[in-house]
């Protein structure tokens, strides 16, 4: 999602990189460059404003710490800034301590608030907790529909009724008493803030359930009026956090800076994806990161961590940058890397990927394929694929219930693998962690 | 960082960029695949919600609640009398805040400083209307009519990304349509989303509209194959096909949409529109959106939603100037009336108000 604006401060700050000592003027240039960078982001006008000037002033008057150049002080103070700007420390959804846990969404029309609900019931379901979906949104053809359905997918109950959506909400929370469950999750329909009657309608779930948390749902791809869809709702309802959906797009996410700096609310969960488990908490300091260019490195990290054992990768290491890297070699750690998550949430991670492969839809049923042809070769195949004639790539053809194409096509791109790994290890290293992580 | 993490981050990375390589082998098949002959779909009998059919509605009219207040960045102008550098930052930051991006912006203001001197302006106002002008003519002389078909069903395909309001626009224009005379047949190719067909369903029976429709999770090319097989056996004028909303950055799903255009194209000339559904709220992103949409399966046109909110949409002059689609429709609301034609002047003046 942050893509471009990663590109962007990639090409300010490789030239930056050169300079010895910084002058006021090359501060002015920098900050002249951010802010040309975060408005194509779209963050708003007024939240660029106040950033380059924050920026400018520990710019101008910072010390140069011994061990940083002047240039990565820079690269310091814009990436603390934006971790600030995008909300500090990880927030949390308030619980209840008498049950229920009444959770209020709201937002504008298509921002994804119906599948939020979704995965947020199913993200408490993961934790333990015991969620009621309530379909209040009444006005939306089919809406409960969409909500009955999903529950079914998680197991979930959800509760609505053809009255009206502050009746709904009433409602739920005696179903949830009846039926013993601790969290209520209140779907209602899209609204623009500026439509009165239905704000009105709002504010009047709200003190009839009085959540604990009402939650603005906020679509990653909003431009400048992020800022005053969500400086209404919280003038009319009162805001605890955010969600933001949609960011596996590559929207730039100007919205999510501009709308915890305007609104001062938390950012607590982003959506990544169409499905139900496309879920996760929202990391400001990550974000931050993937905005300077750096991509996910912290998780990546902790995850590969977490996955490899250090004396195999290190071997496995030594291959890679020899050329000796084997079918072999890739099989065994294809497991290891199977351990940090799915493949498709680790290559949004990646930094220096283009950004095609980004976004490319990992099919990681494919990869069952991809290994099924390598088991079906022999362990001398696998060390040494110029071996493989006529009659071998027919038996692992068929003992992996593939065909020559695809066993051909498979050699030809490990191949290319191999070559490109050759290079990338005489050459780069990947990118490190800002200095002073 | 150790060395030993350093070769495990290594070895992470390698893995994960061979995926990806390897990988492009289950990509590419997927797509080669032939889709099976589809399952007969249910028609459903639709109820026939008559509405009279009111006069051409006009964008200014559904925009007037939400412009009532002057911007705050033009409002700085009122009554200044110099043209000096906060003059030009506040109409700068006039276009910025409608989201017209920077670099549409950026040359929008290099032709007004040339015509604002040739034209010897003397006050800010003066800039103003200038500028109002400068994009109308900019978005002069366009077709924006909706094609159909010289003989037999038009095929019109709606596109876009998640959450834009295809599913609405269709039934809107399925009223208008119906109200012109030409029976509308609904296609639910949306068979990914719950409950999708359902909505589109019950929009078919509030507007009088056939539909057809497939089981959740079917190829959704079966359904647009049905659909466009089924219209002049039907008496459908005009099928309009909703497709699921989709990422423009999934190649899979792309691949999925250039399939269903090439199914649409089994009638003749079809598809005479293919529609890019853009939410006025989307910022620069929309762009991105339509050049992507446009590569994928060629759109032929715009249709601008939710223009009855506090967003201006002003992405789509970047759009219109740099790809050339022309925005033909615009959403002002949840209704089946709620359409207008897209109108340059009172698009620009909703743009600065």
């Amino acid at each position: 999602m942050f893509d471009a604006l990663s590109d962007r401060f990639d090409g300010i700050f490789k030239r930056l990189r050169g300079r010895g000592r910084l002058s006021d003027k090359d501060v002015d240039e920098v900050a002249r460059e951010i802010r040309v960078a975060l408005l194509e982001a779209d963050v708003n006008v007024a939240v660029v404003k106040s950033f380059i000037n924050r920026v400018k002033e520990r710019a101008r008057g910072a010390d140069v710490a011994k061990s940083l150049s002047p240039a990565q002080q820079v690269i310091k103070i814009v990436h603390e800034e934006l971790v600030t700007t995008l909300g500090g420390e990880t927030g949390k959804l308030a619980m209840s301590s008498k049950p229920p846990t009444v959770v209020v969404l709201a937002g504008l029309q298509g921002s994804g608030k119906t599948t939020a609900a979704g995965k947020l019931a199913r993200h408490l379901v993961s934790e333990g907790r015991k969620p009621l979906l309530v379909g209040a949104d009444l006005q939306r053809p089919a809406a409960v529909e969409q909500l009955r359905v999903l529950g079914r997918r998680i197991d979930v109950p959800v509760f609505s009724e053809p009255t009206d959506p502050v009746k709904v909400a009433r409602g739920a929370l005696k179903e949830a008493d009846r039926t013993g469950r601790n969290v209520v999750i209140i779907d209602t329909a899209g609204r623009l803030q500026i439509d009165d009657e239905l704000m009105g309608e709002l504010r009047r779930i709200r003190a009839k359930v009085e959540p604990h948390d009402t939650l603005l749902v906020v679509d990653a791809m909003t431009g400048q009026e992020a800022v005053n869809v969500a400086e209404a709702f919280d003038e009319a309802v009162g805001l605890d956090g955010v969600i933001l959906t949609k960011i596996d797009g590559d929207a730039r996410g100007g919205a999510a800076l501009s709308v915890k700096e305007v609104v001062g609310k938390p950012i607590l969960f982003a959506g990544t994806g169409e499905k139900l488990d496309d879920f996760e908490s929202f990391h400001p300091d990550r974000m931050a990161s993937r905005i300077l260019g750096m991509g996910d490195m912290l998780t990546l990290i902790e995850k590969a961590e977490a996955a490899f054992d250090e004396e195999e990768a290190a071997k496995a290491e030594k291959k890679l940058r020899k050329g000796q890297f084997t079918l072999e070699d890739f099989l065994e750690q294809m497991q290891q890397v199977r351990k940090m998550g799915p493949i498709q949430n680790l290559v949004g991670m990646m930094p220096g990927l283009p950004k095609e492969a980004r976004n490319a839809e990992v099919d990681e049923s494919q990869l069952g394929r991809i290994e099924a042809i390598i088991r079906s070769m022999t362990p001398e195949e696998r060390r040494n694929p110029a071996v493989i004639n006529g009659s071998r790539r027919l038996r692992i053809a068929r003992g992996s219930g593939t065909t020559t194409q695809d066993v051909n096509g498979m050699l030809k791109q490990f191949k290319m693998v191999q070559q490109m790994m050759r290079s990338v290890a005489k050459g780069k290293m990947p990118r490190l962690p800002v200095p002073g992580r | 960082m150790s060395p030993t993490l350093a070769a495990v981050l290594l070895i992470g990375i390698f893995l994960l960029a061979a995926v990806l390589i390897l990988l492009g082998l289950g990509l590419a098949r997927r797509a080669r695949r032939l889709e099976e002959a589809p399952p007969p779909a249910e028609p459903t009998t639709p109820g026939v919600d008559v509405a009279a059919p009111p006069g051409p509605p006009r964008l200014r009219d559904r925009l007037g609640k939400t412009r009532a207040a002057v911007s705050r960045s033009l409002g700085a102008l009122t009554g200044r009398r110099t043209i000096d550098d906060e003059a030009w930052d506040s109409i700068e930051e006039a276009l910025l805040v409608a989201d017209v991006g920077v670099p549409t912006t950026s040359r929008l203001l290099d032709e007004l400083r040339e015509r604002a001197t040739a034209a010897r302006v003397d006050g800010p106002e003066q800039l103003v209307t200038l500028l109002r002008n400068e994009i109308v003519d900019d978005l002069a002389g366009v077709d924006r009519s909706l094609h159909h078909a010289a003989d037999g069903p038009t095929v019109w395909l709606f596109v876009g990304v998640n959450g834009t309001g295809k599913t609405t626009t269709i039934a809107k224009l399925a009223r208008r349509e119906i109200d012109d005379g030409r029976p509308a047949l609904l296609a639910a190719a949306d068979t990914f989303r719950a409950a999708a067909a359902d909505q589109l369903a019950h929009w078919a029976e509030r507007v009088g509209a056939d539909i057809v429709r497939g089981q959740e999770g079917a190829d959704p090319g079966s359904v647009v194959f049905d659909a466009v097989d089924a219209a002049a056996g039907r008496g459908a004028g005009v099928v309009l096909v909703d497709t699921a909303g989709r990422m423009h950055t999934k190649v899979n799903l792309m691949e999925e949409l250039k399939k269903i255009r090439r199914i649409a194209e089994r009638a003749p000339g079809a598809p005479q529109e293919v529609l890019l559904v853009v939410d006025a709220t989307t910022g620069q992103n929309g762009l991105a959106q339509a050049r992507q949409f446009t590569e994928a399966v060629g759109v032929t046109g715009v249709v601008l939603t939710k223009l009855d909110g506090t967003a201006k949409g002003g992405i789509v002059l970047a759009i219109e100037a740099d790809l050339g689609t022309p925005v033909k429709l615009v959403g002002v609301g949840e209704a089946p009336e709620d359409l207008v034609p897209f109108d340059p002047a009172e698009f620009v003046g909703a743009l600065f108000a």
